[in-house]
């Protein structure tokens, strides 16, 4: 029974942290039709930002009143996602803005710009890094005498319900929010009506790119952070937004827990690559079955 | 005088090729080093893969992340071979690392060439047709596809590196001494590597070029550009695609065969995800669409990395980078389709009477 409690909290784990990195390219992606490959790249811009928060304003921050780490670390979070969501709006306003409609293109060139962002960090340090987890979240919290579940990953999950609860509202009961489904939805007639969509455009690649910033710092706590980060996460990042169904916030939900629930039973039962493989077949047969995903949604381009 | 015609044309078409190739295998070998004979062989296979990705691609618009894993499968297919042939009957060095006493069942027939060869060639092309098949089946399209075959590429690099028993793991299989009985490590070797890179190099061009000028090719161009409308008219083209894209990881696994011999080592960074995206680059550098592109932008892109990266890697990192995104914003057709461009402007100069070319210039790709 715990053994079993284990496997679907680690699946759920898995899960929350797939979902964070995916939920940013079911913006880009999903919204858009961008192949962003440098989502990868954005995640570990976001974990850089937690690093550097951490290596240079923690002492600062912290002044004269006692640690504060959980605190800068918090801080972190929101810094990332800003920094990350300016870097994503400035590479929208200068290069993605011009391949619109040519999702190929726009693999090319982000894989480009991936590519470029995994060097300047190779340059500013090749080796990886280690990122100290706030004190709060070491140990973990004996759900039954036998069920450890570590503070850490508990957080994770939290983090990723929080990123969905605020998406949610965001898109649902703001105004942007809005502009963005309308643009999405019906881009000519959105933009008849008088949303700019030029704008909504950059402000939904800033947001998905954020979203990847708040999944950099979250992979912080899980291991250390190094100029390849990125490239851990992107594919699987893809096959969640493919088997969620493009473009829709439910199915990318439901595919990464799928995915990650999966992968923890497959790979206690088999091995991890093993596992991994299954996974995978699994993805194309359901595909064979629903081409369009979980969450099949409608649209009207 | 219709005869006098196709003799002409013949003339055009064939006489540069054979030129090139006469250039290529016999005075190239004479003036460069063994060193540089080597690194231009390994080039040349490249150029066969990125002509497979081409036709992929550049002729039916599908752009397959998997190319260099079928290239890596072609490669670890004959590098088993020519580690038993180092070892004759003895097994492989490294499965005695890890405790293996009997060659396992899948290293038995590749004691053969013939095998290996074919394998090398066959494995690639089942898998292209099997993933294809279901792919294009469920009218998986576009993006998708791409999405799909990176996943496929990332999922066999993990299961190979998770294989140390079977394949030796992260570390590959490095135990390569001769080829047929000729050391790999004497020039006369690398010399006769080359010299079967170019041609076979020569033959896939043949090959390719006869594909895509017969109603094969048209078809594909047709998948491209309207995919849809080729379905209504009453073609099948998840079959069409299928097969091409069974021939294109074909002759990946083919140029796979012949740059094992000449690296002696295969390894799964070969089946990276990098390795594969960077193939198109090759394709993107030189013009997709057209086959001389794909073999000019391998070439020119490798002799780059070449002569930057030995001396400066962090460079070549950022240079690739601008590389991706300079010639998908600048110059979409690639050199081919800048100096194409560039042609047809000083022809329309020139002469503003004629109207249009007389070659079927191949549609831009900007719709994929």
């Amino acid at each position: 029974m715990e053994s079993l409690a284990l496997q679907i909290f680690n699946g759920l784990s898995t899960g929350s942290i797939l979902l964070l990195a995916a939920l940013g390219l079911a913006f880009s992606f999903g919204l858009m039709k961008v192949i962003n490959m440098a989502h990868g790249e954005f995640i570990m811009i976001g974990a850089y930002v937690t690093y550097f928060f951490q290596a240079f304003l923690a002492v600062p921050l912290r002044g004269a009143q006692g640690p504060k780490e959980g605190l800068v670390f918090l801080l972190s979070i929101g810094a990332a996602f800003l920094i990350t969501g300016l870097v994503g709006f400035l590479l929208e306003m200068t290069l993605i803005r011009r391949l619109y409609g040519r999702p190929l293109d726009t693999l090319l060139a982000t894989w480009g710009v991936g590519l470029i962002l995994q060097q300047l960090a190779r340059s500013y340090d090749s080796r990886n890094l280690p990122v100290t987890s706030p004190k709060w979240l070491v140990g973990a919290w004996m759900a039954t005498p036998d069920l450890a579940l570590p503070y850490k990953r508990l957080f994770i999950i939290a983090l990723a319900v929080i990123c969905v609860v605020l998406i949610y509202l965001f898109l649902y009961r703001t105004r942007n929010g809005r502009r963005i489904r309308a643009a999405m939805q019906g881009r000519e007639m959105a933009s008849c009506l008088g949303v700019a969509t030029r704008r909504v455009d950059a402000l939904t690649f800033a947001l998905g790119a954020g979203l990847a910033g708040v999944a950099g710092s979250a992979l912080t706590l899980i291991g250390q952070i190094g100029p390849q980060l990125g490239t851990t996460y992107i594919v699987d990042a893809f096959m969640v937004v493919v088997l969620g169904g493009v473009g829709s916030l439910p199915g990318t939900i439901l595919a990464s827990v799928l995915i990650g629930v999966f992968n923890s039973f497959l790979e206690m039962s088999t091995t991890a690559t093993l596992g991994k493989v299954l996974v995978f077949v699994l993805i194309i047969a359901f595909l064979q079955w629903k081409p369009q995903g979980l969450v099949a949604l409608r649209t009207r381009s | 005088m219709p005869e006098n015609r196709s003799v002409q044309r013949w003339i055009i078409r064939w006489i540069p090729l054979l030129v090139i190739l006469f250039g290529a295998t016999v005075i190239l070998p004479t003036i460069l080093s063994s060193f540089e004979i080597n690194l231009l062989g390994r080039f040349l296979t490249y150029a066969i893969v990125a002509m497979g990705m081409d036709l992929l691609w550049g002729y039916a618009g599908m752009l397959s992340l998997g190319q260099g894993l079928f290239f890596g499968i072609g490669a670890y297919c004959f590098g088993m071979y020519l580690n038993l042939e180092a070892v004759g009957p003895k097994m492989p060095e490294f499965m005695g690392l890890y405790g293996v006493t009997e060659l396992p069942w899948l290293w038995q027939p590749f004691r053969s060439p013939v095998f290996a060869i074919i394998a090398a060639v066959v494995v690639p092309m089942i898998i292209a047709a099997v993933i294809g098949f279901m792919v294009f089946r469920s009218r998986v399209q576009g993006v998708y596809f791409s999405i799909i075959t990176q996943a496929l590429t990332a999922i066999i690099a993990l299961l190979v590196v998770g294989q140390q028993q079977l394949i030796n793991g992260t570390n590959g299989i490095t135990e390569m001494k001769t080829i047929f009985g000729h050391s790999l490590a004497e020039d006369g070797t690398k010399r006769a590597l080359y010299i079967v890179s170019a041609l076979t190099l020569a033959g896939v061009f043949i090959l390719c070029r006869w594909l895509v000028e017969s109603r094969f090719g048209r078809l594909l161009i047709s998948i491209r550009d309207d995919e849809n409308r080729l379905r209504f008219v009453g073609y099948n083209p998840t079959l069409l695609k299928m097969i091409v894209f069974s021939i294109s990881a074909g002759i990946a696994g083919l140029a796979g065969i012949l740059v094992v011999p000449q690296v002696g080592i295969i390894s799964p960074k070969q089946l990276d995800i990098a390795a594969s995206i960077e193939i198109v680059i090759w394709v993107a550098v030189g013009g997709r669409g057209t086959l001389v592109g794909a073999i000019l932008g391998a070439m020119l892109v490798n002799i780059g990395r070449s002569q930057i990266s030995t001396a400066n890697p962090e460079i070549w990192q950022l240079i690739m980078g601008a590389l991706f995104i300079g010639v998908v914003v600048l110059f979409p057709n690639g050199i081919i389709g800048a100096f194409k461009g560039l042609f047809t402007t000083i022809r329309a100069r020139l002469s503003p009477r004629t109207s249009g070319s007389s070659i079927p210039v191949v549609q831009s790709v900007n719709q994929a």
